[in-house]
């Protein structure tokens, strides 16, 4: 085994790991960071496959941005850790596990079916910013365009969502 | 794997790393005296005159006496993550200086082909030092500190993300050292100067450097999110705003004002050890201006702070990118 196997697997076990930590963890503020050391799993794992940018992307939006957003909104709305056992019906943990298995089943076989092609500079093209523009603001400009409308719309109703009960209350 | 291979990739980096550390670390002290000396002059007064010549051993004191303080931890705290924050804290200032170039084609540990986008990611990280510190103490000073922190620094990423962006599109480089070397025109420099003061004062909210220091205002939030904290965990708090001090002033020394070259290429080619000095001595004239703003400016209401953010700073910067954008587009 060579010296980046080794570091591989160290860092993909400490990924696995954390993910484990968001879904177990008992404290909301836990299981965020939790989430941010996966994020930066992730990024280091992009750098170790020379998709550099993709790695600062990563962390800019993820870690940088999206929990931190997270941890704002559960500090806003308080925090208590949860004691005790959530309600639900007998059947639905061995719903959960069939579904797990189900989707892990469809990976394996996504996976299995995918050529593995060997890790040559241009298939990690997509790694360097201006191949990835390129790519990106060219061939695929409609779909960019129709993700930042999608975009777009989720804000909307989020804002709608959030505005609806306060207009109502002015009306009566 | 030979011998050769370790200390390329492991051993030199390492002891590169151990090194700018080490400078950081006697910056951050001096930085203080630096500071305190300033702040008296500004007030007609003499500043730390007693340890040593000039108070010039009060740094050294300081350590001494937060080293051997009694360490509490409060039991009302979230231990693990009370303990980690002020850690957190710390290392993003820290991490910058990898990519941040020292000396002709030398970045300080690494020149990596990302070096920019390094500093967008490591800048959005730096919250959560103050955030966690906030939430863990489990009071509500500390809380509120935290909360006006992240507010405060989300909003202000966002002006400069964008102006970051605009340098970026200007040099047509992600490296840092590329970014350095390559000449501007003269209406470059001119344009990046125009928006400098603007730049400035994102690294001022972003930094928790007065007059922005919301977070900790002694006069509503006892001390905001570092309230529970005393002894070294504070002064770990403590190193982080200086050494962020630090490398926000050695960014804007190379994104504005040509990092470790001096003007004109005087001295590039039979100097090149003495980029590490010029490169410290705008800094040091950077930090300087830190100063001045918190002896001459006071503290705006939070609400004023974060309209001003959003509906001033972010409009002019975007409208900022856009015009680089044209400007790189049909004069260059």
């Amino acid at each position: 085994m060579d010296f980046s196997m080794i570091f591989f697997i160290l860092v993909a076990a400490l990924s696995v790991g954390a993910a484990v930590g968001v879904v177990a963890s008992r404290v909301a503020v836990h299981s965020a960071l939790f989430l941010l050391v996966h994020f930066v799993t992730l990024a280091i794992l992009y750098i170790t496959l020379d998709a550099q940018f993709l790695a600062a992307a990563q962390v800019i939006i993820y870690a940088g941005g999206i929990v931190i957003l997270i941890l704002f909104v559960i500090m806003l709305i308080g925090s208590q850790p949860f004691t005790g056992r959530a309600g639900y019906r007998t059947w639905v943990p061995f719903a959960g596990v069939a579904l797990g298995l189900l989707m892990v089943a469809g990976l394996a076989y996504a996976i299995v079916q995918t050529p593995l092609m060997p890790a040559t500079l241009p298939a990690n093209a997509g790694g360097v910013p201006e191949e990835l523009g390129m790519f990106l603001y060219t061939q695929n400009i409609l779909l960019v365009e129709l993700a930042a409308v999608l975009l777009l719309v989720a804000l909307l109703g989020a804002l709608l969502l959030a505005k609806w009960p306060k207009a109502e209350r002015i009306v009566n | 794997m030979d011998f050769a291979w370790w200390l390329n990739t492991l051993i030199l980096p390492t002891i590169r790393a151990l090194v700018v550390i080490l400078v950081l670390l006697t910056g951050f002290a001096y930085l203080t005296w630096y500071e305190r000396k300033l702040l008296a002059r500004f007030q007609v007064r003499y500043g730390p005159n007693r340890a040593g010549p000039k108070g010039l051993l009060q740094p050294i004191a300081d350590a001494f006496k937060a080293v051997f303080k009694e360490e509490i931890v409060p039991n009302h705290v979230d231990k693990p993550i009370y303990l980690i924050a002020p850690a957190l804290a710390l290392v993003p200032a820290l991490l910058i200086w990898a990519v941040i170039p020292v000396a002709k084609g030398q970045a300080a540990i690494a020149d990596v082909p990302i070096g920019f986008l390094w500093i967008l990611a490591i800048v959005g990280l730096e919250s959560y030092g103050i955030i966690l510190a906030g939430w863990s103490s489990n009071n509500n000073y500390s809380l509120l500190g935290a909360l006006r922190s992240s507010a405060q620094m989300i909003a202000y990423e966002l002006p400069m993300g964008a102006f970051l962006v605009s340098i970026l599109v200007l040099a047509g480089s992600f490296s840092l050292v590329t970014l350095v070397e390559t000449p501007r025109a003269w209406w470059e420099w001119i344009w990046l100067w125009l928006m400098f003061p603007l730049f400035f004062i994102c690294i001022l909210a972003e930094t928790n450097r007065s007059p922005f220091d919301l977070p900790e205002t002694e006069n509503e939030l006892v001390a905001g999110f570092q309230t529970e904290y005393g002894g070294i965990k504070f002064a770990l708090f403590f190193m982080a705003e200086y050494i962020s001090m630090i490398t926000t002033s050695a960014i804007m020394a190379t994104l504005f004002f040509g990092g470790y070259a001096l003007p004109f290429g005087i001295g590039s080619d039979f100097l090149p050890w003495l980029g590490p000095f010029i490169l410290a001595g705008k800094v040091i004239v950077l930090l300087f201006l830190f100063i001045w703003v918190r002896a001459s400016v006071g503290r705006p209401r939070y609400d004023q702070l974060m309209r001003f953010a959003w509906k001033v700073l972010l409009p002019i910067s975007l409208a900022y990118f856009v015009i680089t954008v044209l400007l790189t587009v049909f004069f260059k």
